[in-house]
């Protein structure tokens, strides 16, 4: 009997000890991140473009050693918080959080996980203040590819009328409308530009009607932001308008009216966070991706005739926000304003 | 002023707003003229938008630049398939089994919303793909009118529809044996059953051609007005269709002029700030909101209200 006692102890222990081994080495082996995202991972806009680069460090670095999770649709905040707070304390090792309102959840969440490192955008908000360092911080400037995709759209409008479609103008999506604007009227004042927020993220019709509000106003060129705006897209192509896209690329949605799109780029934002990680300095810093650091990346539409002219005062425009000969500045109530270098 | 702002391409584009509140609303008065509330027709149009969306880009020959007439009807067909199917799921829960229709029509709802987006998921990997939807159909001689002809005459054939809609259905539910029917059994089931109506049988048939009709609506929504789908198109558009009905006052006109209302004021709200009117764009958003709350005060004093909506009818023996 107390051979058999002694026999049950041995395989108990061993049973809870073989994992307790095993586990660390493979967490070792294998960095794990684990994001949770609004919309689905193939929203051609904000979602998909964190699930592009989480594609393209995973293929880098091999599927051996980068291993993903993400939840996508988590609309709801408060089931974005749980699944957050179940990857941290299923021991991920970088947990990001994609959407600018799961900051207050993060706030709740990261101090009870402090080996942890957070993510989450797009903000500057690292909580630094409060006395967090392990949650990072990454923004988009898409002022600035709106500005050089405002550029063309105004060198592209013949009937000098352009028009812009937001959701809510707060976050990123109005950085881009106020970027594009400021584009279109840095090239040419007369142009006439049409805005609208239609206050909602999903009413495609909305975003629809919207667009053609704009087109019976004259406007020949149309951009967007956030991920009702396929609505539009096929308004604007139905009536021949042009199309720019922004966070993802989006010449698949109508290849003969797309111009070009700014597309997001985190994988430099992610392998910083991640040699972070890996070295053990988890220091929740602020990232930004902007034309400079190629976190910002303006893709033309290879099938679209552009004019030649156009393409080259894109290309002037972009570099001179790389060379910091064009930066913008926002105030504190989100007046967006272009400043230009002096000419030497 | 006003005239810059209600041009006819407003009016043209309210019109086209209207069209999917129109078939869904009108489906949910047959159901609640019998006496069946049906919370779930938010989730049959995300059913209906995704299929009848699948059907068109599955039939229409790759790299079609215009629209495929074959492909278009077998999306319709698959709509009202789809939309037969959830709405007799829907009587079997509301009528058979006689659950509370407050709730069973969020589950449906939730059904809708969580199949349409797996599916989506599973078919197009979530991809957002375009379709060549149903293209505008001018009438002859009728779209030359001015103003008249652009905002009536040349829509598509989803429109004209939804617009036939109306008369067909004033028709149906105070010209007919059938709609005596349908209003006997929401009045009084017990009389109706009594006088020998069935009121299971017409309860199935009303909800299920509200099924139909709610699929309709979300097809009209993704391969008439935008020709895409999305998870979550809808955006809570059958929900306003189940308050249409109640600001119709259970009649189809009243549905129509009530849908009308709604869709105008959200053409106009995006006009004022096109125009670039400096009116707060919540403001704006809201209007048609506040608009339809406001008309619903005044509609809950009307006595129109089928007497037995929301109560299930069990027979006595």
């Amino acid at each position: 009997m107390k051979k058999l006692a002694l026999l049950l102890t041995i395989v108990l222990v061993a049973a809870i000890a073989v994992p307790a081994f095993t586990a660390p080495v493979q967490a070792q082996d294998k960095l794990r991140v684990a994001v949770v995202t609004p919309s689905t991972k193939s929203d051609l806009a904000f979602s998909q473009s964190i699930y592009d680069a989480l594609i393209a460090v995973q293929e880098e670095r091999g599927e051996e050693n980068f291993e993903f999770v993400l939840s996508e649709n988590m609309f709801v905040v408060e089931d974005a918080a749980t699944a957050l707070r179940d990857y941290a304390s299923q021991g991920y090792d970088l947990v990001i959080a994609h959407g600018s309102q799961y900051g207050s959840s993060l706030l709740d969440i990261a101090p009870d996980f402090p080996d942890t490192a957070f993510a989450w955008g797009t903000t500057v908000d690292t909580y630094q203040d409060q006395g967090i360092t392990n949650v990072y911080a990454y923004e988009a400037r898409s002022e600035e590819g709106a500005f050089v995709q405002g550029v063309m759209a105004a060198l592209l409008s013949e009937s000098k009328v352009v028009g812009i479609i937001g959701p809510i103008e707060t976050g990123d999506a109005k950085l881009y409308v106020d970027g594009f604007k400021a584009g279109v009227l840095w090239q040419d004042p007369e142009i006439e530009v049409l805005v609208n927020y239609i206050q909602s993220f999903s009413d495609l019709a909305l975003a629809a009607a919207a667009a053609e509000a704009m087109l019976a106003e004259g406007a020949d060129v149309l951009s967007g932001s956030a991920q009702m705006v396929p609505g539009a897209v096929n308004k604007a192509k139905e009536a021949g308008a042009l199309w720019f896209g922004t966070q993802s690329n989006q010449t698949t949605l109508s290849p003969e009216i797309v111009v070009s799109s700014q597309v997001y780029n985190w994988v430099d934002v992610l392998n910083a966070i991640i040699a972070d990680v890996e070295a053990g300095e988890i220091n929740g810093v602020s990232f930004a991706l902007t034309l400079e650091n190629d976190g910002l990346l303006i893709e033309f539409n290879e099938d679209f005739e552009l004019d030649e002219d156009v393409q080259e005062a894109a290309e002037e425009v972009m570099q001179a926000i790389i060379d910091g000969d064009i930066s913008f500045e926002v105030d504190e109530e989100g007046v967006l304003t272009v400043v230009e270098a002096e000419a030497e | 002023m006003i005239e810059n702002l209600l041009t006819a391409s407003v009016l043209a584009s309210g019109i086209r707003l209207a069209t999917p509140y129109l078939y869904a609303a009108i489906g949910e008065t047959f159901g609640q003229r019998s006496g069946v509330l049906n919370l779930g027709v938010e989730g049959v149009m995300l059913m209906g938008a995704f299929t009848s969306l699948w059907a068109v880009h599955e039939i229409t020959p790759v790299g079609a630049t215009s629209y495929y007439a074959p492909a278009l009807l077998a999306g319709v067909l698959v709509a009202l398939l789809v939309g037969l199917l959830m709405g007799l799921a829907t009587a079997v829960i509301n009528v058979t089994l006689q659950a509370q229709q407050g709730i069973s029509g969020i589950g449906i709802y939730l059904f809708g919303l969580g199949m349409s987006d797996l599916l989506f998921q599973k078919v197009f990997r979530g991809q957002v793909i375009t379709v060549n939807g149903f293209p505008k159909v001018n009438i002859p001689v009728l779209s030359d009118l001015p103003v008249l002809g652009e905002v009536f005459f040349r829509q598509n054939l989803l429109v004209y529809l939804a617009f036939a809609l109306v008369p067909a259905t004033w028709f149906v539910l105070n010209k007919t044996t059938l709609g005596l029917n349908i209003r006997a059994v929401g009045q009084n089931p017990e009389a109706a059953d009594a006088m020998g109506i069935s009121v299971t049988r017409v309860r199935y048939f009303t909800v299920t051609l509200g099924g139909m009709l709610a699929s309709l609506a979300g097809a009209s929504l993704s391969i008439s007005l935008v020709n895409v789908f999305q998870q979550n198109m809808t955006a809570g558009q059958g929900f306003i269709a189940v308050a249409l009905v109640y600001f119709g006052a259970w009649q189809a006109r009243g549905v129509m002029f009530g849908a009308l209302l709604f869709s105008l004021v959200n053409a106009l709200q995006l006009q004022v700030r096109t125009k670039g009117i400096d009116v707060p764009d919540e403001a704006a958003s809201m209007a048609p909101y506040l608009l339809t709350i406001i008309a619903l005060i005044f509609a809950s004093r009307r006595i129109d209200q089928p007497a037995a909506l929301t109560k299930p009818f069990e027979r006595g023996e």
